[in-house]
């Protein structure tokens, strides 16, 4: 074990058991991106460049983002006043602990450990890139078009406006609209066009 | 002679890591690199915040600032001393923290700010040979790093609880988030061409020379659409103008840094200004040609003064932006990045692949631009028949 092991190690397992265990709900959420840097970190240790960068892209770009948006739209920032153990939690360290022995005893007898550990292999950009573009290439094709395809929707939902822009449903609303929000004459933007408002 | 002039840094740093111990020597040369980026790009800081005064108080027809020079003379240098009053203005003011803010994700947000932006700054390469750490996936290590400025100002503006900051924080990050997508599109399609994430190789491919014309990307149709859209995208993740909705002084008075002030207040200036110079660095290498002369017969010029002049054309560029063209509105600001950007990012990775398989000639640029422009003009088209937008009609008081 290696010095920076042991440091991104520590501070990984820190800040995973924050994670758990404060109060405040974005506080957990940080303490999780600090985790999930943890193991970019680790990765990066262990050479694998590209999986490092993508944890990072991925996890603390993106879904910590999202974490903390869902976070911030749904709940307010009161914090809970119930107990941070929930009644059983003896329990549930009892389940836990055989589950976790359980896991311990099949990975200990498994064939898998008595392997001599092959060579490390030499994994740079561009040998995962030859790899996605020969081995693997049609689970990145089909990720490619779902991710495409999913975008576009996306743009596309939003390509709708206002729901009285559309001229079917906006027929009964104009003369309503015309007068009480918008004066005939005021603002710059003329509504001559069939089809009402802007 | 100019060879020796080009590689004048290069050489002293090796010079200076040879006086050190053998078992030193990574440490040293790692030190030497770090050191240097805060050094130089801080000074640019410095150099900027005045230019920007002045470049837009002489567009807005004003003098901006003109008196400070060398303290203690009385050399004047057109004002250009003005940040050393500026700095120890902020560092001698008094640090208020809300009572009601988050202390510790209060304190912490500039910081985690100025870490992943000066980590950015790793792998741009600013001359021949002088790159911090030359990694393999260097432009995935950019992005990667930049997607971490969006996390503290969402804890700038939380932890303030302040409606203004949070305002701020949820209008940033969902327009950072919205551009950034554009803004990776665009630059894929250099990644196509090169077929290396590598800053130096991308370099590389442009330092070529026809009839003493260089080979940069930005001369080919889905390279300035590239480029366009990179800039435009670049000015939205950087918060400048037009696109400053998320610190607008008029609406929301500073938006995710309304409660930050004396120092930390100048570490985000800074975090802001070094993540453009950041950015405008990576545009420079993309598409620009990165260190190398446009002109052959140019190509004594050191690499470095090439890098730096490129990125204060750039930064002026952003300055004259932000001086000419008024605030968007929040759904413009949203409609033109997934309306407008995002499908000609797409549409230009297809350019790219066709100018790619299409071989040398002259059909590949009809070809190319024919698709990148007639979908431009289509979209704009397009969208423009959306806005439903009639005659202009003025009301005059009676």
């Amino acid at each position: 074990m290696s010095l920076p092991f042991v440091i991104i190690a520590i501070v990984t397992l820190f800040a995973a058991a924050a994670a758990m265990s404060l109060r405040n709900l974005v506080h957990c959420a940080l303490s999780l991106v600090v985790a999930l840097a943890g193991l970019a970190a680790l990765y990066l240790t262990l050479d694998a460049q590209f999986v490092g960068f993508a944890q990072i892209l991925v996890y603390v770009g993106a879904v910590a983002i999202l974490i903390v948006f869902a976070v911030l739209l749904t709940r307010s920032d009161a914090t809970p006043n119930q107990t941070i153990l929930s009644p059983g939690w003896g329990i549930g360290i009892v389940v836990s602990a055989v589950v976790f022995a359980t896991l311990g005893w099949a990975t200990l007898n498994s064939t898998g450990l008595s392997k001599e550990t092959p060579p490390a292999p030499i994994a740079t950009v561009k040998n995962i890139g030859d790899l996605l573009m020969t081995q693997y290439v049609l689970p990145l094709e089909v990720i490619g078009l779902l991710l495409t395809a999913a975008m576009i929707g996306a743009v596309i939902i939003a390509m709708k406006e206002e729901p009285f822009s559309n001229p079917s449903r906006s027929r009964g609303n104009e003369a309503h609209l015309s007068t009480k929000l918008e004066p005939p004459h005021v603002g710059s933007y003329g509504s001559d066009k069939e089809g009402g408002r802007s | 002679m100019f060879e020796a002039l080009d590689q004048i840094f290069v050489t002293l740093k090796h010079e200076a890591v040879g006086f050190s111990p053998d078992a030193w020597r990574p440490f040293v040369s790692a030190l030497i690199s770090i050191s240097f980026i805060p050094l130089v790009f801080a000074t640019l800081f410095a150099f900027v915040t005045v230019f920007e005064r002045k470049g837009i108080g002489r567009i807005q027809n004003r003098y901006g600032p003109n008196r400070v020079g060398i303290p203690l003379t009385k050399i004047r240098l057109c004002g250009f001393g003005q940040f050393i009053p500026d700095g120890i203005k902020s560092l001698t003011k008094e640090d208020v923290v809300p009572y009601a803010a988050d202390q510790v994700v209060h304190f912490l947000a500039p910081v985690v700010l100025l870490i992943p932006v000066l980590l950015a700054y790793a792998v741009l390469p600013v001359g021949r040979n002088m790159t911090a750490a030359d990694f393999d996936a260097g432009l995935l290590f950019f992005f990667a790093v930049g997607g971490a400025v969006e996390l503290s100002v969402f804890m700038a503006g939380w932890s303030s609880h302040n409606k203004y900051s949070l305002l701020g924080a949820m209008r940033a990050i969902a327009q950072m988030i919205s551009y950034e997508i554009p803004l990776i599109l665009s630059a894929v399609t250099v990644i196509m061409i090169v077929g290396s994430l590598k800053l130096a190789d991308i370099v590389a491919a442009q330092n070529q020379y026809t009839h003493g014309l260089a080979h940069w990307f930005v001369f080919t149709p889905w390279g300035l659409a590239g480029f366009i859209l990179f800039f435009i995208a670049s000015l939205a993740e950087s918060n400048r103008s037009p696109f400053d909705l998320p610190e607008a002084e008029s609406e929301i008075i500073a938006g995710y840094f309304t409660e930050y002030s004396g120092f930390k207040f100048a570490l985000f200036f800074l975090g802001e200004y070094l993540g453009m110079f950041a950015i405008s660095g990576l545009g420079i290498t993309l598409f620009l040609g990165g260190w190398t002369a446009p002109f052959s017969f140019l190509t004594w010029v050191p690499s470095y003064l090439w890098f730096f002049a490129k990125l204060i054309a750039l930064v002026f560029t952003f300055i004259w932006i932000r001086a000419t063209l008024p605030r968007l509105r929040m759904d413009q600001l949203m409609n033109f990045a997934w309306k407008f950007m995002l499908p000609l990012a797409l549409v230009n990775i297809v350019a790219t692949g066709l100018w790619h398989f299409m071989g040398a000639g002259s059909l590949r640029w009809v070809v190319c631009s024919a698709l990148i422009f007639g979908s431009y003009a289509i979209l704009g088209w397009g969208l423009m028949q959306n806005q439903k937008l009639g005659k202009r009609t003025y009301r005059y008081a009676e």
